[in-house]
């Protein structure tokens, strides 16, 4: 538990705090004490929350991108991938970080083995995608000029194929921040903590400022990927390929 | 996989709560979805008509993925406190955008040429619309719906943590359960979302006109997670 502690029954005043009248009376949002208690109780949890979905992401890409290359090269691989990964998908994210408990335990790798396989259909689709979609012309030219398959792939294919994949990995992310917060239910962190902190006393600034906080940060990495995703892609900018 | 086994055991010898609660899960979805159409189809479909709005269109999708679904029921539970309300209103924004998007991408989309045909023809733009674009844009705008559906099946597990009665009452409720309770819920929930993803399927194989079906089933596969 953290700083957000609340005594299970008592009013919903938090601790240490002299209680304004806001708090007393549970008003919707305290500023005030959502500025004293910022630091204390939300810049952790979003530091973790961070930290769960760049690493989750990460992994997710590494795994994506290799599956999606053997399924560019050997065509028979995608559709078992797909239902492979659509499968995880669909599995409603509160079930999955339970159903991972009893194998996994309740832990940070729980969280992360959930959170990576929700990103696998979006990157897998969004690369393979991006490689099958380079024109052919290209490619023929590439050959044409003399470069070696492997050359092909990552001076012609990848870079042709970065807008697709960078949607994907914008996508990947804001999907995974939302998960994110649910995967506090196993004790994971992240700004899912604090919302389930506030449960058992029901202090409303509390809810409402990890809410708006998550949305947040899922809006400000939305932001920031499509600033990427132009800044390594300055020749897509003319057909721009919204996600 | 003791637990698993316990936990299957747990829902045969609760098959009462089980069904209780299932009923109750899919009263909650159905009603989220059933706001979302009313408010989504409509606007998405005359915008496609159109063919005006593409940016709010597409950014609803974005926008929409970007809302994370605890964090909106934690906002709700701030400022419409516990209970249906709250976890409706949740639902219902939650459900809004992808079949917004498909609805607007699947008529938008339609073969200009087919519509100009039918216009040469001497049909009226609402009978363009009902007879040429609705039935050509149907297997796409069916694909938001489906996605929305699984989507708000997932999210009414989580509701439980607002009053909204679902599955997420047994996997949030360890004290009263048990162990074997929370991960008994947790399959439930599950065989859940695959049930309604398979029924979706096929139902949207037999709305798909049969001249598309073909040409089609490639990217009806899955969540449309590409945007479209």
């Amino acid at each position: 538990m953290n700083g957000g502690d609340l005594s299970a029954q008592g009013p919903v005043i938090p601790k240490f705090q002299e209680g304004s009248e806001c708090i007393r009376e549970n008003g919707q949002f305290c500023w005030g004490w959502f500025q004293s208690n910022f630091d204390s109780v939300f810049v952790p949890r979003i530091v973790e929350h961070i930290e769960l979905t760049v690493i989750a992401v990460g992994i997710g890409l590494v795994i994506a991108l290799v599956a999606a290359l053997f399924a560019y090269r050997y065509g028979w691989f995608d559709t078992p991938f797909t239902i492979f990964s659509g499968f995880l998908y669909t599995i409603p994210s509160l079930a999955l970080f339970q159903l991972l408990v009893p194998i996994t335990g309740l832990s940070w790798t729980s969280a992360e083995i959930a959170l990576v396989s929700y990103t696998l259909l979006i990157l897998f689709r969004n690369i393979l995608t991006g490689l099958r979609d380079v024109p052919d012309e290209v490619k023929e030219a590439a050959r044409g000029m003399g470069l070696t398959s492997g050359q092909m792939l990552t001076r012609v294919e990848l870079p042709l194929a970065m807008p697709a994949i960078m949607a994907g990995i914008r996508i990947a992310t804001v999907t995974t921040i939302s998960l994110t917060t649910v995967a506090a239910f196993i004790g994971a962190g992240g700004l899912g903590q604090p919302i389930f902190n506030a449960l058992q006393g029901g202090f409303k600034t509390q809810f409402v400022a990890s809410g708006v906080l998550a949305v947040l940060l899922a809006l400000v990495a939305d932001g920031a990927l499509v600033i990427l995703q132009r800044v390594l892609t300055p020749w897509a900018r003319a057909r721009v390929r919204t996600a | 996989m003791q637990t698993f086994v316990d936990a299957l055991k747990f829902i045969a010898d609760n098959p009462g709560l089980f069904w209780e609660k299932t009923i109750d899960h899919l009263t909650l979805s159905g009603a989220a979805v059933a706001v979302a159409l009313v408010i989504a189809i409509p606007l998405g479909v005359w915008l496609g008509h159109i063919h005006r709005g593409s940016f709010i269109a597409i950014n609803a999708a974005n926008i929409g993925r970007a809302l994370p679904s605890l964090a909106l029921i934690s906002i709700g539970l701030g400022i419409l406190g516990v209970g249906f309300l709250n976890v409706l209103v949740a639902m219902v924004i939650l459900a809004v955008p992808p079949m917004l998007t498909n609805a607007y991408v699947a008529v938008d989309g339609v073969d200009q040429d087919a519509v100009e045909a039918a216009r040469g023809m001497g049909m009226t733009p609402l009978q363009v619309l009902l007879h040429v674009e609705l039935p050509l844009a149907l297997p796409l705008l069916f694909a938001g719906i489906r996605t929305s559906t699984v989507y708000v099946i997932a999210t009414a597990a989580l509701a439980s943590i607002a009053g909204g009665k679902s599955l997420g009452d047994i996997i949030l409720n360890q004290p009263t359960y048990g162990f074997a309770g929370v991960i008994g819920g947790a399959i439930a929930v599950a065989a859940l979302a695959f049930a309604a993803e398979g029924v979706f399927a096929l139902v949207q194989r037999a709305v798909t006109p049969r001249g598309l079906r073909d040409e089609r089933a490639g990217r009806l596969i899955g969540p449309a997670i590409e945007g479209v």
